[in-house]
């Protein structure tokens, strides 16, 4: 059953193609839009480049974020998937899951591509991308929670950033202090371990959050 | 058996209803009706578990349905206002998953004989998009008869539908009810069912 709701989410996706990749052009042009804007000063680029790329990631994932549920609310799928008798965990889980794929994931694979762009060395540059990794479903998991508590709300693209970008403030000091680290040239080891801590304990949490957050919406 | 005890409802600071008692034994059709805004859609919804209600409580096969969980809903087939119909996809592709997501297998074949059964025949791979309205309702319709549960729970299912397929739904209750099936809908046109015992409850603004 959690297939199917992965599939049916990615399905979905494919035929709304556009939607998806604006997710991503947002990305690469922000980030861009850094190194065209102070020019060829390669030292401050090195050092401002964690911040720039993972504020980048924090908020193309809002932008994504506020879709998550808003259309199967809107046509009566999620009153379905609240009446059926699978576990609204699994549904929940499941969904988060495909949105991570088709929203996040080309965004990590692209970011190391990117980040040349701020003369970071290559090892550094995997720094970076395992600690989108491991920091992007963090991401998705607690912004779901958002999307579900701003479900049927006007405004709710708004409030759903006011709500979650505080949130994600630990995963951009541990996402970003990973490839300062780096950069620095000390170990990033402490902070990639964080991150996974973090998505331990969102992978527990958000979803069952999310659940409740759901039933409140449709009551 | 359903069974609604003392059932009150509060929406905002409005008093919906209050002390609704009732039972539903099967092979038993409900009528609900009433004027607009008196609580049809809140009651079915309370009744699908959807909504908690201020008072009362829902059994059914003599336990609450709050304690029942997976038990209860695998027991009934819920269509609300909105279809549940995903644009983007096929009717064949909707009618499957919302099928498997209710906890029914459902084969190809099975499917397309389905939807033939609601009139869509040769219309099963065009995206819901281009289907009209009344189309798109019979696309719900035919989780009716894809999913095999005891309890309708049907919300203004005649709405947009032509007569042929007020027919169909008609027909569809009536072989629903004879297998010893239930159904309660909320409806403001008659249903004249030539099947199964009839109640009507009517619910006062």
């Amino acid at each position: 059953m959690f297939r199917w709701i992965v599939l049916r989410d990615l399905t979905l996706a494919w035929r709304r193609r556009a939607d998806v990749l604006s997710t991503l052009f947002f990305f690469v042009i922000v980030v861009s839009l850094f190194p065209l804007g102070i020019g060829p000063e390669t030292q401050l680029l090195r050092s401002i480049a964690p911040g720039v790329v993972w504020v980048a990631a924090l908020l193309a994932s809002m932008l994504s974020l506020s879709r998550v549920f808003a259309n199967d609310y809107q046509d009566g799928t999620l009153e379905q998937m609240l009446v059926s008798p699978q576990p609204l965990y699994l549904v929940v889980m499941g969904k988060v899951l495909a949105q991570w794929l088709v929203s996040e994931v080309p965004l990590v694979l692209i970011a190391p591509l990117i980040g040349v762009q701020f003369d970071l060395a290559p090892k550094t540059l995997l720094i970076l991308f395992v600690s989108l990794l491991i920091g992007t479903p963090v991401l998705s998991l607690i912004g779901s929670i958002g999307a579900a508590l701003t479900l049927g709300l006007r405004g709710g693209g708004v409030l759903i950033a006011l709500l979650i970008l505080p949130l994600y403030i630990p995963v951009l000091i541990f996402g970003a202090g990973a490839v300062e680290a780096s950069i620095m040239g000390t170990s990033p080891q402490a902070n990639v371990y964080i991150l996974g801590a973090l998505l331990a304990v969102s992978l527990v949490f958000a979803p069952w959050a999310t659940s409740a957050a759901l039933r409140i919406s449709l009551e | 058996m359903l069974e609604v005890r003392n059932l009150e409802c509060v929406r905002g600071d409005r008093r919906l209803f209050r002390d609704l008692t009732f039972s539903l034994t099967p092979g038993t059709f409900l009528q609900l009706t009433g004027p607009n805004g008196s609580g049809k859609t809140s009651l079915l919804r309370i009744i699908c578990g959807l909504m908690a209600p201020e008072k009362g409580e829902i059994r059914w096969q003599g336990a609450n349905i709050r304690s029942l969980g997976e038990e209860y809903s695998t027991a009934f087939t819920y269509l609300g206002h909105r279809n549940a119909v995903k644009e983007e996809l096929t009717a064949l592709e909707n009618l499957r998953i919302s099928t498997g997501l209710s906890g029914f297998d459902l084969s190809r074949d099975q499917a397309l004989a389905a939807l033939g059964q609601v009139g869509l025949a040769r219309r099963e791979n065009l995206p819901a998009r281009l289907l009209s309205e009344g189309q798109r309702r019979r696309s719900a319709l035919a989780r009716l008869i894809t999913c095999n549960t005891t309890l309708w729970i049907l919300d203004e299912v005649l709405a947009s539908l032509d007569s042929a397929a007020v027919g169909l739904v008609k027909s569809l209750i009536e072989g629903h009810l004879s297998k010893g099936g239930m159904a309660i809908v909320a409806t403001h046109q008659e249903l004249k069912l030539s099947a199964g015992s009839f109640q009507r409850l009517a619910l006062a603004s």
